[in-house]
C-alpha cells in the first residue's frame, strides 16, 4: 500500500482516538483512507475534515488536552499555517503527532517531494523554545510503524512528535506489515495515564486547566527550564538512526528520509567500483544523532550531505563535528528528486575520487 | 456585641455567590459584564449538577483568565480557536457538557471561521459571546462589532464605513446556519436582565447536552475603560447605541 | 534478483494502475516491490510514469536512473526514457502511439501490438493489461496467476466481473 494509507491503516490499528486534517497534495490519501475505513464504527475513532489547518491543528490541542491520542497531517504550506496550534501543543506540553508530507516551497511551491521544511521542523517552527520530536521515515513500512512510535514518545514525554515524511514515502507503494490492532483506551485508563487531562472535574480533585499563559516571568522562566531539562533528557534518550557500510568506511553520505535510501543505491555502486563509501540515516531528526556523526567524523576523510532542500540537515552536521574535515552539500530542490547516480557524481567530483 | 462570625450562618444567607466561583480576586474592571456572567455560568453548571462534567474553553481577551475564577475544567485556547477545541473535546468526549466563552474581537474577527463552521456542523457546544463593541485587553482597539461613529484606540476619530467596513452582527449571521438550533442576545445591565441571561445560559447548555446543535448566546456587554465611561453611563449608552445596531431577544430556537 | 522496470504513457492509459497490479503480483510472489509514481495533475491527461521494482532482496533506492525494462506507451515516453534502458535490458513499445520507433540497438526491442489487440477483444480498457502480459513474457518474474490474485486485491470487488476479460487480455499480450 501507499506510504499514506499506511498511516491512517497504522492510526486505526494503534488505537488513536482522533484525526483532524485538511486536504492538502500530496498527503490527501490519510484523511481518505480514514474516511474510507470508518474507524468511528469500529474503534470509535473520530475523523473530521477541517474547515482549515488552523482548526484542524487546535482540534488537535483541544483532543490532546484531554488525553486522547490525537493527530493530524498535512503538507508544507498546511503546515506553516499549523505553526501557532503547534507552539501551544509544546507549551502546553500535550502528546500529539502530526504528520508533514513535505512538498516543494516556498510559497504554494510545487506538489512534488522536499525536504525543504527540516528547519522548520527541527529548530521550532512556531514562536518560543520549544522541540518536537521529528521522526523522518525511509519506507512504508516506517510510516506505519511511527506512528506507534510517534504516539509512544508523544505521551512518554508530554511532547508533540513531527512525522517528516515526503511526497516519495507518502506516495509510493511497498510490503507493509501493519501492527496489530489495539483497543483504544477508556476513560478510567486515560485518567490514569493521563491525571492532568482536562476531563471534566470529578469529586476529590481540584480543576485541571491546560493553559500556556503565564503573565509572571519568573515562572515563565521556570516553565522553560522544565521544557529545557526534558528536551536535554529527550537528547539523551532517544537519539535513533541507521548505519550502511560504515565500518570502513573512508567517506561518509549523510541523508535522510527517501534520500537516503537513494543514496544507499549509490554507494552500493560506490562500494562496486571499490570505494570505501557508507552511510548515515538520521531516524530522528532531533534530537540529531551528533555522537555518532562526530564519531565518524574521526574516521573519515570527508562527508557529503545530500538533501531535497539548499542546504538544511548540513548544519546539524557541521556542528557535530569536532575534526576540520571537508563536508559538502549535494541539494536538488524545487520539487526536483535526484537520482543515485548523481549521488554518485556529486560524490566523485566533490572529493575527486 | 454580636459578631460577624454569629451573623454568617446559613438561616441569615440571602444571597451568596456560588460554589464554584471561587475567592481569587476578579482582575476585571468595576463595571464590567464578566464578573456577572460568570457568575451565572457557575450558577447554571451547579444548578445542572454538571461541574463533574463541565468543560469550558476560555479565549484570548479579557476572559483570558476565566479559568482562575470558575473551578471546574478548563483549556485556554489561542486566539479565536476555541470552537475548534471544543469541537473536538465534545467529539471525543459526547458525554461531557463543552462550551466556549468568547469576546467579539476573538469570535468575531480572529475566530469567524472558526465560529462559523463550528455552528454550521452544528457541534453540540454551547457559545457564551461577550460583545462590548471593543478589544478591551489590548486597550480598547476597534472591534469587527464597533459601531459606526464609535472612538477607540484605532478609530480615534470614530469608525467610518468607508474606511473599516460595517459593525458586524455575527449572531445574525448564525442563525441562518442550519446546525444552530438556539441563537439569542442579552444583556446583563439590569436585574431582570440578569435572569433572562442566566435562563438563556440554562437553555443553551441543555440544548448541547440534549443534542440539539450549537448554540450561541450573545451577551451585549459595557467596557467601562475601553468606553471611557462609569459604570452608570455605559449601561445608557449601551442601552442608547448598542441595542439599535443589537437588539435583544431570542434570534433563533428550533425548540419553539 | 532484482528487476527495475520504468512504465510509461499519457494519464488515463492505465500506466499506473498496470504497475501496481505488477506490483501487486510481485507481492503475490513473495519478492520486494517498491511502486513509484509521478503524481500530480499529469495523473488527469498529461504523461505519467510509475516506477516497479522486483526484487528477492530489500530494495534501496525507489528513485532511479536507469532501468532494466521499459514499457512506453506514447512518443513523449520513449524521447525521455529510452536513453534510460540499461544496456542489454528490454524496451516494450506499442507502435499504434509511437512514430520514430526505437532506435537503441543494445538493447531488446519488442513491439506489441496492444491497441489493435484490444480492437480484437472488444474492450479498449484491457489495453494495459494486454502490455502487462507482453511484458511478464518477457520478463518472468511474476506468474499470470501472480498477476490475477493482484488484479482481483487491486480491483474493487464490484469490478471483480471483469477478471475474466482482463485474463483474456494478459493471455493475449503474451502471445503477441
Amino acid at each position: 500500500m501507499k506510504g499514506n494509507e499506511a498511516i491512517a491503516h497504522a492510526a486505526v490499528r494503534y488505537g488513536v482516538d482522533g484525526y483532524f486534517g485538511y486536504p492538502i497534495t500530496p498527503q490527501s490519501e490519510i484523511l481518505e483512507t480514514l474516511e474510507e475505513l470508518m474507524p468511528w464504527e469500529t474503534t470509535g475513532m473520530v475523523v473530521l475534515q477541517a474547515e482549515s489547518e488552523v482548526a484542524a491543528i487546535n482540534m488537535v490541542y483541544g483532543g490532546a488536552s484531554t488525553g486522547k491520542a490525537c493527530m493530524t497531517s498535512s503538507s508544507s504550506p498546511g503546515i506553516s499555517l499549523k505553526q501557532e496550534g503547534i507552539s501551544y501543543i509544546a507549551a502546553g506540553e500535550l502528546p500529539a503527532l502530526i504528520v508533514n508530507c513535505m512538498r516543494g516551497g516556498p510559497g504554494l511551491g510545487t506538489i512534488q517531494p522536499s525536504q525543504s521544511d527540516y528547519f522548520q521542523a527541527t529548530k521550532g517552527g512556531g514562536h518560543g523554545d520549544y522541540h518536537m520530536i521529528v521522526l523522518a521515515p525511509a519506507s512504508v513500512q516506517e510510516m506505519a510503524d511511527f506512528v506507534g512510535l510517534g504516539f509512544d514518545l508523544a505521551f512518554k514525554y508530554r511532547n508533540p512528535v513531527m512525522m517528516l515524511a515526503d511526497g516519495i514515502v507518502g506516495q509510493m507503494m511497498e510490503k507493509v506489515v501493519l501492527p496489530p490492532f489495539r483497543p483504544r483506551l477508556t476513560d478510567e485508563e486515560i485518567a490514569q495515564r493521563s491525571p492532568w487531562a482536562v476531563t471534566g472535574r470529578p469529586e476529590g480533585r481540584g480543576p485541571n486547566v491546560l493553559t500556556t499563559l503565564e503573565l509572571d516571568p519568573r515562572l515563565m522562566e521556570k516553565h522553560n527550564i522544565h521544557l529545557q531539562e526534558k528536551y536535554d533528557l529527550i537528547k539523551a534518550e532517544e537519539v535513533r538512526y541507521e548505519e550502511f557500510m560504515t565500518e570502513d568506511c573512508e567517506y561518509l553520505v549523510v541523508a535522510f528520509g527517501c534520500v537516503a535510501r537513494i543514496c544507499m543505491k549509490a554507494v552500493e555502486e560506490a562500494r562496486a567500483q571499490g570505494l570505501k563509501v557508507g552511510l548515515l540515516r538520521p531516524i530522528t531528526l532531533w534530537p540529531f544523532p551528533s555522537a555518532e556523526i562526530c564519531r565518524l567524523g574521526k574516521q573519515v576523510k570527508g562527508m557529503l550531505v545530500a538533501e531535497l532542500n539548499a542546504g538544511q540537515m548540513i548544519e546539524d552536521v557541521l556542528l557535530s563535528l569536532d575534526e576540520r574535515i571537508p563536508v559538502h552539500h549535494f541539494g536538488r530542490f524545487g520539487g526536483i528528486v535526484m537520482d543515485p547516480d548523481e549521488i554518485f557524481v556529486a560524490l566523485k567530483e566533490k572529493f575527486t575520487l | 456585641m454580636t459578631s460577624p462570625k454569629d451573623i454568617r450562618r446559613p438561616e441569615n444567607i440571602v444571597a451568596a455567590k456560588p460554589r464554584l466561583l471561587n475567592d481569587n480576586t476578579m482582575h476585571y474592571c468595576p463595571g464590567c459584564s464578566h464578573g456577572v456572567v460568570h457568575k451565572l455560568v457557575a450558577e447554571v453548571i451547579e444548578e445542572m449538577g454538571a461541574e463533574h462534567i463541565a468543560i469550558g474553553v476560555a479565549p484570548v481577551g479579557c476572559a483570558v483568565m476565566a479559568y482562575n475564577y470558575l473551578d471546574i475544567d478548563w483549556i485556554e485556547a489561542a486566539h479565536g480557536r476555541a470552537p475548534a477545541i471544543a469541537t473536538a473535546v465534545k467529539r471525543l468526549n459526547p458525554s461531557k457538557l463543552v462550551f466556549t466563552y468568547q469576546g467579539d474581537g476573538d469570535l468575531a474577527a480572529i475566530g469567524t471561521a472558526e465560529t462559523i463552521h463550528a455552528a454550521n456542523r452544528g457541534e453540540n457546544i454551547a457559545i457564551i459571546f461577550i460583545n462590548n463593541g471593543i478589544y478591551g485587553m489590548t486597550g480598547g482597539q476597534m472591534a469587527p462589532t464597533t459601531l459606526e461613529g464609535m472612538v477607540t484606540a484605532t478609530t480615534p476619530y470614530g469608525r467610518r464605513v468607508e474606511l473599516n467596513g460595517y459593525p458586524l452582527n455575527i449572531s445574525d449571521l448564525a442563525t441562518r446556519l442550519d446546525g444552530t438550533c438556539y441563537v439569542t442576545r442579552q444583556s446583563v445591565h439590569t436585574a431582570a436582565s440578569v435572569r433572562k441571561a442566566k435562563k438563556a445560559i440554562r437553555k443553551a447548555f441543555e440544548n448541547s447536552m440534549n443534542g440539539l446543535g450549537t448554540s450561541i448566546v450573545e451577551i451585549m456587554s459595557t467596557c467601562v475603560s475601553g468606553w471611557k465611561m462609569t459604570p452608570e453611563k455605559a449601561n445608557e449608552w449601551m442601552e442608547k447605541n448598542m441595542f439599535e445596531k443589537y437588539p435583544l431577544g431570542d434570534l433563533k430556537d428550533v425548540s419553539k | 534478483m532484482k528487476e527495475e522496470i520504468i512504465i510509461a504513457g499519457f494519464g488515463g492509459q492505465g500506466v499506473l494502475s498496470m504497475g501496481k497490479i505488477l506490483a501487486y503480483a510481485g507481492l503475490m510472489g513473495g519478492l520486494e516491490v517498491t511502486w513509484m509514481p509521478s503524481y500530480g495533475p499529469e495523473q488527469r491527461g498529461g504523461t505519467a510514469n510509475v516506477t516497479v521494482i522486483l526484487s528477492d532482496s530489500p530494495i534501496s533506492s525507489p528513485v532511479l536512473n536507469s532501468y532494466d525494462t521499459a514499457v512506453i506507451l506514447n512518443q513523449q515516453s520513449l524521447d525521455k526514457f529510452q536513453s534510460k534502458v540499461k544496456p542489454g535490458g528490454t524496451l516494450i513499445y506499442d507502435p499504434y502511439s509511437i512514430h520514430h520507433a526505437p532506435s537503441r540497438t543494445d538493447i531488446k526491442v519488442v513491439p506489441v501490438n496492444a491497441m489493435e489487440a484490444t480492437f480484437e477483444l472488444g474492450s479498449s480498457k484491457t489495453y494495459n493489461m494486454v502490455l502487462l502480459g507482453a511484458l511478464i513474457k518477457q520478463r518472468p518474474h511474476v506468474t499470470v496467476d501472480a498477476v490475477m490474485a493482484g488484479l482481483k486485491k487491486a480491483l474493487p470487488e464490484r469490478h471483480h466481473h471483469l477478471l475474466p476479460v482482463n485474463k483474456q487480455a494478459i493471455l493475449k499480450g503474451m502471445e503477441l
